[in-house]
């Protein structure tokens, strides 16, 4: 394992690689290069840079390396790309498969241990990968009596409701899917529909654990809901907008958590409750009720729920650098030109090589600390899994509906006295004139 | 006539009683069975009123082996490997009470040196038990740390017990009239080294786990067992210790070289889940000293074994002696006609005795506090079914 083998030659390796590239080769001209003509010819094609699109000067472009930026450009502003790629499902899937690793890699040197090793040459980086491939080749068992339509049908609801409240969540000012006016309204909106998903999974599942469980998520997902929106609200107060883009703006040089500490506390621990993770991990309580809701998935049926609640994961985290820690915003550290003076020169060859008309140092920038700050919310949700054990029905109900409540209150009071004392402005600290 | 109609009448009442349980829609039977993650090879039918147990049937006997009749088919010493299985983790001590009876039905006296190398065998079987059982209560409360430190950190003492024993965990270094060997060159100074490391642990064990506040509002005040039914149900260990009783057969019936030893036997008043609980871990902090007095007070050199006929002959009569395990007082009752095998032998374990107290604790408590409980008392499954 992870040795070159006795009978490796390096020239067998180039002849091979050689090959492929040839055969690579044929099969495009042979094959994909007529099928791309025949699409282009019959789409109606759109308009880059000032000229409409040509089958002809489609193929100019790619061929000719200067001009194939535009296209690109072109490319990542459709709304394909956007909810598909960038900042849509990939990207926040590719953030829940390095948070997937970053947790057994942390937990692991939490507890004295070594975690994933040998999946991957580096520290088991493909560990994932693999635990994928094997859930996709398990078989699925559907339990008998079980509501069978519900039983298929709960996961994707679970995964596809996780993508819509990923879509919400602007990475960087015009990088938003769905860029709705009431965009924090519609996350929580979207958020409640997990309960549901969870207690109609359970109910489906016809079998008494996961119908424990699945009580058990209900109960907890919405005594924790009131305080979530509540300390939600002296942010909108605050920036006067429900659009998750302006709330961001609104905090470009005053992040909202110095003024409201406490309600970004009941926030972080609502997230806890809703992404069911230790100490709130009541739904799945293994020592109590086998695995809770999740006792009857197996196979991909548990992939889905866990890329889900990943997913989620990572749009709560979104949600809360959005809200309280100055979503995007952070000090400048990318140049404005990947290459100095690239743009003013003649050579396309450096054009493209400093991605000229591509690269936006502002943008960059922005993903840049967006991603980091939202990673360091994930960890902080990741560690008490570490140090936790788990909390009990009767006091996570009593912390819900009563500690937190009152708490967000007492936030919301604070931040209303200093907004009509003439303190607090959309901006930040109000300075005297 | 009229006293068999009226015992008629109760059985007719009895068996309404049961069929209008088994037809009330608000009681939900579960099984908590031996493939449910939280049992252990042990069922118990739990029956919930919403959160709450209103029923509980131990179902123990899933892994009976019969250890007890398969002693009458061997000879003294070939019942040692098997007597070990019951408890693997703490097989010193399980094996000790068995040796001290057959000393005592044979009459023959431990040399000093030997007792030692047995007694700090015992502390440390005691050690590497309580971490097990940590660590299995720690991840049955959802703390994924606590069961990794102590799984952990029981591989140091297991290493201990390879160096002088040869074996890793079920060793059956205890026999009739003493050890099997003598402790190897320079083993006193690792084991200090060993133990020194293992104290720091334990207190990183406590700043993790049992002063973590979702732990304490999980375990204090939950499953409480007052002091007059823990005497009552005659519960032992940790359990009747966290119940306020100071009972530790090691002070009060004390065996070997155990008088001239001073320790504390740690008692808690509170007499809930997290006394029994915590219990256990100052039994190990007290097992540290107590293997810190037993190397410095240990005889330089010495025999550490009375040879004994292989195919002995216990003399006509029987013999009780108990120790402190892991667990609690471990008694073997030895019955012996004169032959080279004994006639009966009785294990009297600790793990079922505090089995009785489960049924009394998880009746009126919730569901979720079935883990806290069940772990707390300390029992092991295997040793309870023999």
């Amino acid at each position: 394992m992870g040795s070159i083998t006795p009978d490796f030659r390096f020239g067998n390796l180039v002849g091979s690689i050689i090959q492929l590239v040839l055969v690579i080769l044929a099969i495009v001209t042979v094959l994909i290069l007529p099928m791309i003509f025949f699409a282009l010819f019959f789409v109606p094609l759109p308009v880059v840079n000032g000229q409409v699109l040509t089958p002809y000067l489609f193929f100019s472009m790619v061929v000719d390396p200067s001009r194939t930026l535009p296209i690109v450009k072109f490319l990542m502003h459709t709304a394909l790309f956007k909810a598909a790629i960038f900042p849509g499902f990939l990207f926040a899937s590719l953030i829940a498969a390095a948070t997937i690793f970053i947790e057994r890699k942390l937990l692991a040197k939490m507890q004295l241990r070594v975690g994933p090793l040998y999946a991957g040459k580096v520290e088991g980086i493909f560990q994932l990968l693999a635990d994928g491939l094997k859930l996709i080749s398990k078989e699925i068992i559907v339990p008998s009596g079980a509501d069978k339509p519900i039983f298929w049908l709960a996961p994707v609801m679970f995964v596809s409701t996780s993508a819509a409240v990923v879509s919400l969540i602007p990475v960087a000012y015009g990088w938003v899917v769905a860029d709705l006016d009431v965009g924090l309204i519609a996350a929580f909106a979207l958020l409640g529909f997990f309960p549901l998903i969870a207690l109609l999974y359970s109910w489906a599942s016809n079998s008494k654990y996961p119908f424990l469980g699945g009580l058990r998520a209900l109960h907890q997902m919405i005594a924790f809901e009131i305080p979530f929106f509540l300390s939600a609200l002296p942010v909108v107060i605050l920036s006067g907008s429900l659009n998750l883009t302006e709330i961001a703006r609104s905090q470009n040089i005053f992040w909202n958590i110095f003024v409201m500490p406490i309600n970004a506390f009941v926030f972080y621990i609502s997230s806890l409750a809703e992404l069911e993770r230790i100490p709130f991990d009541l739904p799945e309580a293994e020592s109590e009720i086998v695995a809770g809701w999740l006792t009857e998935t197996s196979g991909m049926i548990f992939g889905l729920i866990q890329l889900g609640s990943y997913l989620k994961l990572y749009a709560l985290s979104a949600l809360f650098v959005i809200l309280f820690l100055g979503g995007w915003y952070g000090p400048q550290i990318f140049p404005h030109e990947l290459i100095p003076g690239a743009s003013s020169s003649n050579i396309s060859l450096l054009k493209i090589i400093a991605l000229d008309g591509l690269y936006n140092a502002v943008t960059v920038n922005s993903i840049f600390w967006f991603t980091i700050k939202t990673f360091g919310i994930i960890l902080l949700m990741l560690i008490t899994r570490g140090v936790n054990p788990r909390i009990r029905i009767d006091i996570l109900l009593h912390t819900g509906w009563y500690k937190l409540i009152v708490l967000t209150f007492i936030n919301l009071f604070v931040v209303l006295t200093l907004i009509y004392g003439g303190i607090l402005g959309p901006g930040g600290i109000i300075l005297p004139k | 006539m009229s006293n068999l109609e009226e015992k008629i009448d109760e059985a007719k009442k009895l068996s309404m009683q049961i069929v209008k349980d088994t037809e009330d829609d608000r009681l939900m039977t579960l099984s908590v069975g031996p493939q449910h993650p939280g049992s252990g090879h042990f069922r118990f039918v739990i029956k919930l009123d919403g959160d709450y147990i209103v029923n509980v049937d131990p179902d123990p006997g899933y892994v009976h082996r019969g250890h007890e009749k398969m002693c009458e088919y061997r000879n003294y010493f070939q019942n040692l490997p098997q007597l070990e299985r019951p408890a693997l983790h703490d097989s010193s001590n399980i094996l000790y009470s068995y040796c001290l009876a057959v000393e005592d039905l044979v009459g023959i006296h431990v040399p000093r040196r030997g007792q030692f190398i047995r007694a700090i065998a015992s502390e440390l079987d005691r050690l590497v038990y309580t971490q097990y059982w940590l660590a299995i209560y720690g991840i049955f409360l959802g703390h994924s740390t606590m069961f990794m430190w102590p799984a952990g950190d029981r591989e140091l003492i297991i290493d201990l017990f390879e160096r002088f024993s040869g074996h890793r965990v079920t060793h059956c270094f205890s026999i009739p009239g003493g050890v099997r060997n003598d402790f190897p060159y320079n083993f006193k100074e690792k084991c200090l080294t060993q133990v020194n490391y293992f104290e720091k642990r334990l207190k990183e064990y406590e700043h993790i786990f049992y002063n973590n506040p979702l732990f304490r509002q999980r375990t204090e005040g939950v499953g409480i067992l007052p002091k007059e039914d823990a005497i009552k149900l005659g519960v032992t260990g940790s359990v009747l210790r966290a119940s306020g009783v100071p009972y530790d057969i090691r002070k009060v019936e004390p065996y070997d070289i155990y008088d001239e030893i001073d320790f504390k036997v740690q008692h808690m008043k509170t007499c809930d889940s997290f006394a029994r609980s915590y219990i256990p871990y100052l039994d190990m902090v007290e097992s540290c000293h107590i293997i810190r007095q037993l190397l410095d007070k240990m005889p330089e050199s010495g025999d550490v074994r009375v040879k004994l006929q292989g195919n002995m002959k216990g003399p006509p009569g029987e013999s009780f002696k108990r120790v402190e395990s892991g667990r609690g007082a471990l008694g073997y009752h030895i019955v012996s006609d004169g032959a080279s095998r004994p006639y009966r032998v009785k294990i009297s374990t600790p793990s079922f005795r505090n089995l009785i107290a489960l049924s009394y604790l998880l009746v009126g408590s919730k569901l979720g506090d079935m883990p806290s409980i069940y772990w707390s008392l300390n029992y092991w499954p295997i040793e309870a079914d023999r």
